[in-house]
């Protein structure tokens, strides 16, 4: 981040930077259960939440770098497939 | 040009038109009405451009003012008492976003009790929020003091609040002088900010300052609004050889100083009953003219050498003191022969500062007293 004047950001992806991930008290996990329905990526506050494939399979992934441990995802699951594990640190 | 016989608050509608701020959100409040009311009437009368907002509250009103300002236009409102107070949390944002938004405070009491009078406790009470304070004296320098408050802004990005008292200036008539529409154009260049919300450049303005970042960004505007008291001194010097008018350097103004023991402090309107006794009385008078930047080495400098001064003011840091004598003091304090240093809580909630009162503080001062005490 540069100091400018006013705390303007003048070149856009600056959150970048910012490695929120490490506000966390909350860990979800996807476990097997997860169909790849991507509502968890809809509704993640932070777009942390990605669908991706591998091997066939749709799955969600979450990027730690970022993820504040919310827990959305796991009270929008359709599947109840996202679990919760306290951070240890 | 000639002289106008002006309502004050009339005259600084006038000087506000001259600048042709574009977006003015206002919340009527007493004793500011005037001043909104004379622009609501100029802009239905097409005499300049702009548009007035009518907004819910005078939150709302800065809030706007920093959302038309960030567009990269000029921005304006007036407020008194309750209202700087309803704007307080807004202040600090426009400060903190460097928006050169520009205010005229008429100065009325705070409630409780209710009072529509004057002192000045509403904008002191403002002076930790970043924003530049400048009182004025009477009508002329209101009108000189807005037409330059926009430069001031606009040459350090910080916004800039105008103060005058409520009713004993605002709604007084005086002789003003003018300036034309090409005679402010030629001193006021076009407002071209380096950075305003555009969809086609994108930015991001006042964003998260995590603790790595903040404590350097308020450091960043503490120097731009300590610095800023060579743009004012170069403002009004600048006013001074185009216009031939000048209040002090800007920041504080002496007056009847040459071999005196002894000063009377004071700021605002309350500048013009001292000066009816100061030769009289032989003694001097420093009329703080902004009370931030707070100019300190300029007081010092000022008050080197006297045996006395007096700080009279329409404010009181409830459970401090006066907050002009608290900082008077505190800038004394270097000086290798300190004056003895008196204060005077005076005219609060519209109390009139008389003559005969003026004598009074002007006795003790004088005879070298210390502390503070309430002209009651």
């Amino acid at each position: 981040m540069t100091l400018n004047e006013g705390a303007v950001v003048k070149e856009p992806g600056s959150s970048k930077i910012n490695k929120t991930g490490s506000w966390r008290t909350f860990r979800p996990i996807v476990t097997d259960k997860c169909t790849g329905c991507r509502i968890c990526e809809w509704y993640c506050p932070d777009s942390a939440i990605k669908v991706k494939e591998t091997g066939g399979k749709k799955k969600a992934v979450v990027d730690y770098d970022y993820c504040k441990g919310c827990l959305i995802c796991v009270g929008v699951c359709p599947q109840k497939a996202i679990e919760q594990e306290k951070e240890k640190r | 040009m000639a002289k106008n016989v002006v309502e004050v608050a009339a005259a600084v509608a006038e000087a506000v038109k001259l600048c042709e701020p574009k977006i003015i959100p206002v919340y009527p409040i007493t004793p500011q009405t005037h001043v909104s009311e004379t622009l609501a009437k100029m802009l239905a009368d097409g005499e300049f451009d702009g548009e007035m907002i009518r907004v819910e509250s005078e939150q709302s009103a800065m809030a706007a003012c920093i959302g038309a300002q960030a567009t990269g236009v000029r921005a304006y409102t007036a407020t008194s008492s309750q209202g700087i107070a309803l704007m307080h949390e807004i202040l600090y944002i426009a400060a903190g976003m460097r928006l050169p938004i520009v205010m005229t405070v008429v100065n009325r009491s705070l409630s409780a009790p209710l009072s529509i009078w004057n002192d000045q406790q509403d904008s002191f009470s403002q002076r930790d929020t970043g924003w530049i304070q400048i009182h004025v004296e009477d009508g002329q320098e209101a009108f000189d003091t807005q037409i330059q408050a926009f430069r001031i802004a606009e040459e350090t990005n910080l916004p800039v609040m105008i103060c005058l008292d409520g009713f004993v200036l605002s709604h007084v008539f005086e002789p003003v002088k003018f300036l034309t529409k090409e005679q402010v154009k030629k001193f006021l260049p076009d407002y071209k900010p380096e950075v305003s919300l555009n969809p086609s450049k994108p930015v991001s303005m006042g964003t998260l300052g995590t603790p790595e970042y903040y404590i350097q960004f308020r450091k960043q505007l503490q120097d731009a609004i300590k610095k800023s008291k060579e743009t004012i001194t170069k403002v009004n010097r600048e006013f001074a050889s185009a216009f031939g008018r000048s209040y002090g350097n800007g920041l504080i103004e002496t007056v009847n100083m040459k071999g005196k023991k002894s000063a009377l402090i004071t700021i605002g309107s309350v500048a013009g009953t001292a000066r009816e006794l100061i030769e009289k009385e032989s003694i001097g008078l420093i009329k703080v003219k902004s009370l931030r930047p707070f100019p300190g080495e300029e007081l010092a400098k000022a008050c080197e050498g006297l045996e006395s001064v007096g700080v009279l003011e329409k404010d009181i840091s409830l459970g401090g003191n006066g907050a002009l004598y608290d900082e008077v003091k505190a800038a004394l304090y270097n000086l290798e022969k300190r004056p003895n240093v008196s204060g005077f809580i005076a005219g609060i909630g519209g109390r009139d500062i008389s003559l005969n009162d003026m004598e009074m503080v002007i006795k003790k001062i004088k005879s070298g007293k210390e502390g503070t005490e309430w002209v009651l």
